[in-house]
């Protein structure tokens, strides 16, 4: 018979805060297997976010615009800096790079229909460009990574932009890994590897490695698609403030920060729990380096995309607000094409996991046919209904965002500033470098102006 | 007809522009190089073209069908991810020569820094001298042919590329180990080093090497 958990606070049964029983189930499960955890998903674990930012909504000193009649514009340009043909976003919530390999081709193609219908960006990942995703993506951001499987000049043309990827929210200064079961006959193919092997990616670049030889990097990509496409480049959140500067000195067009709450596919555990901070410290670094260059929200400036954990329009507003131009999503944008789907919830438990619980994105397995090459798990996807769900949610993201930005009187979401926002905690104050609400206090704040 | 770049009164731009021109073909020469880098980058024709000088980072990178000459030494990265085509160093070749390449043959009539041929996916490069540490690494398809000694770590985390070295290894890499020189390794190892113009070597004086493939799958005595 099992105890509930009254029957166990009766008897005195005390759980260990610090070996908890997703403690205890893990170090069993090291001892018996001598191998560590690799899953997908990002951080699990409570991480200061922007759930502790408020609005100051207009009142008496800010007035409001109309909430259905006042214009409040949702539109980004991307990489004007360089670029022949900088990109036009008409809503600035992307779709951020996750590899042919790590999910299904249908999965790709509805990520595509999703932001070709909402006129946005979508990006490749990891294992390569796929004719599916490159036709029903209008705008496509090609990713340039470490391992460069699948790179080629000629999908480097066919791309609208190019992402130089130093590292990932996820596991910053860690190489993707991609696990046999999903190194299918077509991906192996793409990536140049024999079929149902362990792939491990790289973690550095190959033929670079400072900052002084990616500027002749970007140089390079430039040279070879002639100057056409915006040039970006990702990190992982850690040294933000330094990484942005570097990366702006490199000749970036546009930064992409990628927080630790960012997805994978397959990453140790210990890695996507302990390496690298949340997105809502990364913001703001991000912003003081750009400030300091001068780039910050100017034209030919340098444009800032943030991601790792953005879920709802209040997490677009909030990080539009600390001054970003634009967010990405991942993870959520997998759970509205059906990931932790309730309505296979046998199945999730048959793999010894539950809807909502559902990680294991390195399996192969996936009930949802999202992250698995098995076509007939993919079947159970359907790109064209996928990508209805994720334009619908997309849509929903922006039009959360405008409603906060008319509440506090903007005509343009991008026009939210720090200065809309309070923190509700000390923590979340000194990161977002806001005031604690009800005070003028904003920890740790250098004389100045930034906290570095 | 030979068109002629100098570096000097053109810029790098309209060079590779000029060299990515729809209607390109010929013979083209680039002088007053000055070590410029990304010199030839991204060639997507059946062209001749000779680079008459030393050159920095990723000359001739991504090279599709051309046949790129460089007389003199290349910097890092030399014909990196070339996807077809030839690309000849006659000096020396720094780091990560032929990184990533994924088709076309690369040849360094010198030596070759560190790294030559890491990540690999297809290209085969021949090098005349020697190659520096880490050279392989993570080596995925083609074949890498040195007629000298190899550095530190050859061939580490190496997968399904084929190495032929004539001189000694200073250490292999994890998971790389010395095969045997079977009748059809003799044969295509004859075949490159004619491709590359060094006929004259005897291919059984050349060693083979490869992947053990005890890394191919994660298990409890190989995590790293």
């Amino acid at each position: 018979m099992t105890h509930t958990a009254d029957d166990r606070a009766r008897m005195g049964l005390r759980e260990s805060a610090t070996f908890d029983r997703v403690t205890i189930a893990a170090i069993q499960r090291a001892a018996q297997t001598g191998i560590y955890d690799i899953r997908g998903w990002g951080a699990k674990r409570a991480l200061p976010h922007f759930d502790d930012l408020l609005f100051l909504g207009a009142s008496m000193s800010r007035y409001p615009l109309e909430g259905y009649r006042e214009r409040c514009g949702t539109d980004v340009v991307l990489g004007a800096r360089n670029a022949k043909y900088p990109i036009t976003l008409d809503i600035p919530v992307t779709i951020a790079g996750m590899s042919f390999g790590a999910l299904g081709a249908r999965a790709k193609e509805a990520l595509g229909r999703a932001a070709s219908i909402t006129g946005t960006s979508t990006t490749t990942g990891d294992g390569g460009m796929t004719p599916e995703e490159r036709g029903h993506s209008k705008t496509l951001v090609y990713q340039y990574l470490p391992n460069r499987y699948g790179m080629n000049p000629d999908d480097l043309r066919r791309a609208d932009a190019i992402e130089v990827v130093l590292g990932q929210g996820a596991k910053p200064g860690g190489g993707g890994m991609l696990l046999g079961q999903k190194v299918s006959e077509r991906v192996a193919g793409m990536r140049d590897l024999p079929a149902g092997i362990d792939q491990r990616s790289a973690s550095r670049h190959p033929d670079w490695t400072g900052p002084d030889d990616l500027t002749i990097k970007i140089n390079e990509i430039r040279e070879i698609t002639d100057w056409e496409k915006p040039i970006y480049v990702k990190v992982g959140a850690s040294r933000t403030y330094y990484d942005v500067k570097l990366a702006v000195h490199a000749g970036a067009d546009v930064v992409v920060v990628d927080g630790m709450q960012g997805g994978t596919a397959a990453t140790q555990d210990v890695f996507i729990e302990h390496v690298g901070i949340p997105i809502l410290a990364a913001v703001p670094q991000a912003v003081q380096a750009l400030q300091e260059l001068g780039v910050h929200k100017k034209t030919d400036g340098v444009q800032l995309i943030v991601s790792g954990g953005i879920r709802t329009g209040a997490d677009v507003a909030k990080a539009l607000a600390l001054g970003a131009d634009a967010v990405a999503i991942g993870t959520a944008a997998l759970i509205a094409l059906g990931d932790n789907d309730p309505k296979y919830a046998a199945d999730y438990e048959a793999l010894g996991s539950a809807a909502g619980f559902y990680d294991q994105f390195q399996a192969g397995q996936d009930p949802a046919g999202i992250t698995t090459q098995d076509p007939d798990l993919q079947q159970r996807l359907d790109p064209e209904e996928g990508g209805r769900r994720v334009a619908n949610y997309l849509r929903v993201l922006t039009m959360e965002a405008q409603t906060i930005a008319r509440a506090c009187g903007k005509a343009h979401v991008t026009h939210l500033e720090p200065e809309d926002m309070v923190a509700l905690t000390i923590e979340a104050a000194a990161m977002a470098r806001v005031p604690l609400a009800g005070t003028s206090w904003v920890p740790g704040l250098a004389s100045t102006g930034g906290a570095l | 007809m030979t068109t002629t770049y100098d570096l000097g009164t053109t810029s790098l731009r309209e060079t590779n522009q000029a060299l990515h021109a729809a209607d390109v073909e010929g013979e083209h020469e680039i002088t007053n190089l000055a070590g410029s880098h990304n010199v030839a980058v991204g060639l997507a024709a059946p062209i001749k073209v000779t680079i008459h000088g030393h050159v920095g980072y990723f000359a001739a990178g991504m090279n599709q069908q051309a046949e790129v000459t460089i007389r003199g030494n290349a910097g890092q990265g030399v014909a990196e991810n070339m996807m077809s085509g030839t690309v000849r160093v006659t000096g020396n070749a720094s780091q990560s020569a032929g990184a990533t390449g994924r088709g076309g043959l690369l040849v360094i009539d010198g030596d070759a820094g560190a790294r030559c041929g890491i990540s690999m996916k297809g290209i085969d490069i021949v090098v005349g001298g020697s190659i520096g540490h880490m050279s392989a690494f993570m080596a995925q398809r083609g074949r890498l042919v040195v007629r000298g000694d190899a550095g530190d770590a050859l061939g580490d985390s190496i997968y399904e590329a084929r190495i032929y070295l004539r001189g000694t290894p200073k250490s292999l890499g994890a998971d790389c180990v010395e095969k045997q020189m079977r009748e059809e390794h003799l044969t295509e190892l004859a075949g490159l080093l004619k491709a590359a113009g060094y006929e004259g070597d005897d291919p059984t004086t050349y060693k083979r090497f490869g992947s053990a493939r005890t890394l191919y799958h994660f298990t409890h005595d190989n995590e790293y």
